[in-house]
């Protein structure tokens, strides 16, 4: 790079849900990435990626939001998000949505293969697994359907987890199985939903684990609900709080520690 | 009386009843799963896998795209080997054709070949009311009709019952239909099998006339392909005097080249068996044409459409006309293993039947309306399928419609929502309200909302909303954490 080279300019995609309920998750991303050397900007003017529109059937508003998508990060290089399901949306939904707006779906395209996924980001283009990070709790990672068949994480999680120091990592028994949660799915079939994310909640606590990661807040919020609800103490956390944590921070308060851990 | 999925609650309410029965869901989720778990490894066994589904998908693409040619060829073949060939528009006029050849034979106990299509347009209990026994002689269709009951998945019709139902079943029922089931029946699987071997005997050894569909039928010959395990069709398709074979237009291949594909995908994704334990292929009546005296004497076939060229005229849906119906993606589903087959209120369950069904009877029906929204949107059926179906992007297609046929007022006024000016929270604000979520994240823990967003709270909480949002915490801090 040569020495007046900036680099090249990120951006952060928090997306809605992280921005209004999970804001842990984004803080968390900035001080990960700048840890690992990125400085983040994060373009005020970002609103939903529309992908609850875009599932449920809307897609003229979906191709409004694409539209405001398109302009907020247009100018930036990488657009980072810490959500499977959303950072999917500019290369899956957008291109159905923009039919009929050739200007659109031309950038679309132009700009949809900047947008990318945070574990995908970090081990792929940064081209780092371990992260500095400590976590001295016994955790588990349920693949969330969008993460596992579309944006195809493959084994990235998981090798950034065992990576931590300090981690107790546990498979979760038939991880690849859908929670149940799917959006309007979840409220259109709450009985349904309910049966599923009732063996989701199930397998979690098989593991004996005290921290369920994954990479889409969504889904965590579905499971987090039904553990929650029944009682049980474990915590549902965006994996990326965990990569976040470094020795200095210690434990995570309220959290047994693993023993042996240093 | 024939049960049948005439007047079915929509998706949400069948399957509410479904999933509450306990005993059904553990069927379900056993047989599922054995049956998950030996498809996996035979597919795994093929080092071709993935490229023989993308022949099975273009060659099933090639068929769709000139199908009427295929057809006219196998009517021509057909009819030169000795057969006759029948064109039905839709479930009525094909059982009205098959009634009056049935009735023109004189016969009023038949026995057939299990058949989805056969199902789907009712047959049976168009045979029924025409004074005509029709006996089904696949073990699970036997179950089925015995139990008086509704087929639950495409190849194992009665996959929702475990075999002390289904002795109960044979014990009640056989005598009433024939052969008793034997004194002291147990469930044991074997005796089972051979109660319904002596009570089907009967039916084969006694029928003239004998109705089947096909798997496959192949253009360039004009012949047809019955795949099945028990052995059951090759003794109806070979001792019956007269047979009729009900066919939907999507089962046509090209040639024997392309059926070659099929057979190697289809028993190995439907029951996780290297090769069908039976393969019947016929054409006409032979070159004999009948006159060696073997086999039937009169061969009939029905072409059905019965909503199939509608589903063609949909580009994004006529990809569900390859299916092959080998089940796997319902063996796969997650919502089909928690509600069973019935909660689709047709005979084509699970993922393929929640875009069959609206493809080929229109979304006007409040009922196939639900069918797309009966899916997670998980996505693992689209990875065994082996025709390649990419069932997420049809699913959202059909939603797509559903929307835009304004059947869903709240929620277009929650989700339309979105202005020429992009304000964040209004967006997505919208996208909460429409699947109810920002009523149960204002209210306290451990309730229950009235209405359509009681389900939600009755099996969660909801996270309590943060004090500072992540775009207040970056005005004030710049991303400084410490
Ligand atoms: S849609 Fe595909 S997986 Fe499902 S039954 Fe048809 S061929 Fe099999």
């Amino acid at each position: 790079m040569p020495p007046n080279d900036p680099g090249p300019r990120t951006a952060l995609f928090v997306t809605c849900l992280n921005d209004t309920l999970f804001p842990g998750t984004g803080r968390a991303t900035v001080t990960l990435l700048r840890r690992l050397g990125v400085e983040v900007d994060f373009p005020p003017a970002q609103s939903c990626c529309g992908q609850m529109h875009f599932n449920t059937g809307y897609r003229k508003e979906t191709a409004k939001l694409a539209r405001h998508f398109v302009d907020t990060f247009g100018g930036y290089d990488r657009i980072v998000v810490p959500s499977a399901s959303c950072a999917g949306m500019p290369a899956e939904a957008y291109p159905q949505a923009a039919v009929g707006d050739p200007g659109l779906a031309r950038e679309v395209a132009e700009l949809a293969p900047r947008v990318v996924e945070l574990t995908e980001y970090l081990t792929d283009r940064l081209g780092v697994v371990e992260v500095g990070a400590y976590f001295p709790h016994r955790v588990t990672y349920h693949p969330t359907c969008h993460s596992l068949r579309a944006t195809r994480l493959g084994e990235r999680p998981y090798r950034l987890l065992r990576a931590v120091s300090g981690i107790d990592f546990v498979e979760l028994p038939a991880q690849d199985e859908c929670c149940g949660f799917g959006g309007t799915f979840s409220v259109k079939n709450p009985a349904v939903s309910g049966a599923m994310n009732g063996d989701k909640a199930r397998h979690v606590l098989e593991t004996g684990v005290s921290v369920l990661a994954a990479v889409d807040n969504s889904c965590l919020m579905n499971i987090g609900g039904r553990l929650n609800r029944d009682g049980h103490p474990v915590r549902t956390l965006h994996l990326v709080e965990i990569l976040a944590r470094t020795e200095q921070d210690g434990p995570m308060p309220g959290l047994p520690v693993v023993e042996g851990a240093r | 009386m024939t049960r049948s999925f005439l007047g079915w609650p929509a998706f949400p309410e069948a399957a509410e009843r479904e999933v509450g029965n306990r005993q059904l869901r553990e069927n379900v989720r056993r047989a599922t799963h054995t049956i998950r778990g030996k498809r996996a490894v035979l597919a795994a066994e093929r080092p071709d896998w993935e490229a023989l589904r993308d022949a099975a998908a273009g060659i099933k693409d090639q068929v769709l795209a000139n199908l009427e040619s295929h057809l006219l060829q196998v009517e021509e073949k057909v009819t030169a080997a000795g057969g006759t060939v029948h064109w039905a528009r839709d479930a009525a006029e094909a059982n009205r054709i098959v009634t009056d050849l049935v009735r023109a034979t004189g016969e009023r106990e038949i026995v057939k070949v299990k058949s989805m299509l056969t199902e789907e347009i009712g047959l049976d209990a168009a045979l029924e009311a025409a004074g005509i026994n029709a006996r089904e002689t696949d073990l699970a269709a036997t179950i089925v009709q015995l139990g008086d009951d509704l087929p639950s998945h495409v190849v194992v019709p009665a996959l929702h019952r475990n075999r002390t139902e289904i002795r109960d079943i044979f014990v009640r029922e056989m005598g009433r239909h024939g052969r008793p089931a034997p004194e002291g029946l147990t469930d044991e699987p074997a005796e089972l099998a051979e109660a319904a071997r002596l009570h089907l005997r009967e039916k084969f050894l006694g029928a003239k006339v004998a109705v089947s569909g096909a798997n496959f039928l192949v253009a360039e010959t004009g012949t047809l392909v019955v795949v099945e395990s028990e052995g059951n069709g090759r003794m109806c398709l070979t001792l019956a005097d007269t047979l009729i074979s009900v066919v939907g237009i999507e089962k046509t291949v090209p040639s024997w080249q392309d059926l070659e594909v099929f057979l190697q995908l289809l028993a190995r994704n439907a029951t996780g068996e290297r090769m069908a334990p039976y393969t019947s292929t016929w054409t006409g009546l032979g070159p004999s044409k009948g006159a060696d005296g073997d086999g039937p004497q009169t061969f009939h076939l029905v072409l059905v459409d019965n909503g199939r060229t509608r589903a063609l005229a949909d580009p994004t849906g006529r990809q569900a006309l390859r299916c092959i119906r080998c089940g796997a993606c319902m063996n796969i589903c997650p919502v089909y293993e928690r509600t069973g087959g019935h909660a689709y209120g047709s005979v084509y369950p699970g993922p393929i039947g929640a875009i069959l069904n609206p493809l080929l009877k229109g979304l006007d029906d409040p009922q196939t309306a639900s069918l797309p929204y009966a899916s997670t949107l998980c996505g693992a059926c689209n990875e065994v399928c082996p025709v390649r179906i990419r069932f997420t992007d049809v699913l959202l297609d059909l939603r797509a419609q559903v929307a835009d046929g304004g059947k869903h007022p709240v929620e277009r006024a929650a989700l339309g929502a979105v202005g020429g000016v992009m304000e964040h929270q209004a967006a997505w604000k919208a996208a909460v309200k429409s699947i109810g979520l920002v009523g149960p994240l204002l209210l306290p823990r451990k309730i229950r909302l009235p209405g359509p967003l009681g389900g939600w709270t009755d099996s969660r909480t909801v996270p309590a909303i943060p004090r500072e949002s992540f775009r207040t915490w970056w005005k004030r801090t710049e991303g400084d954490a410490k």
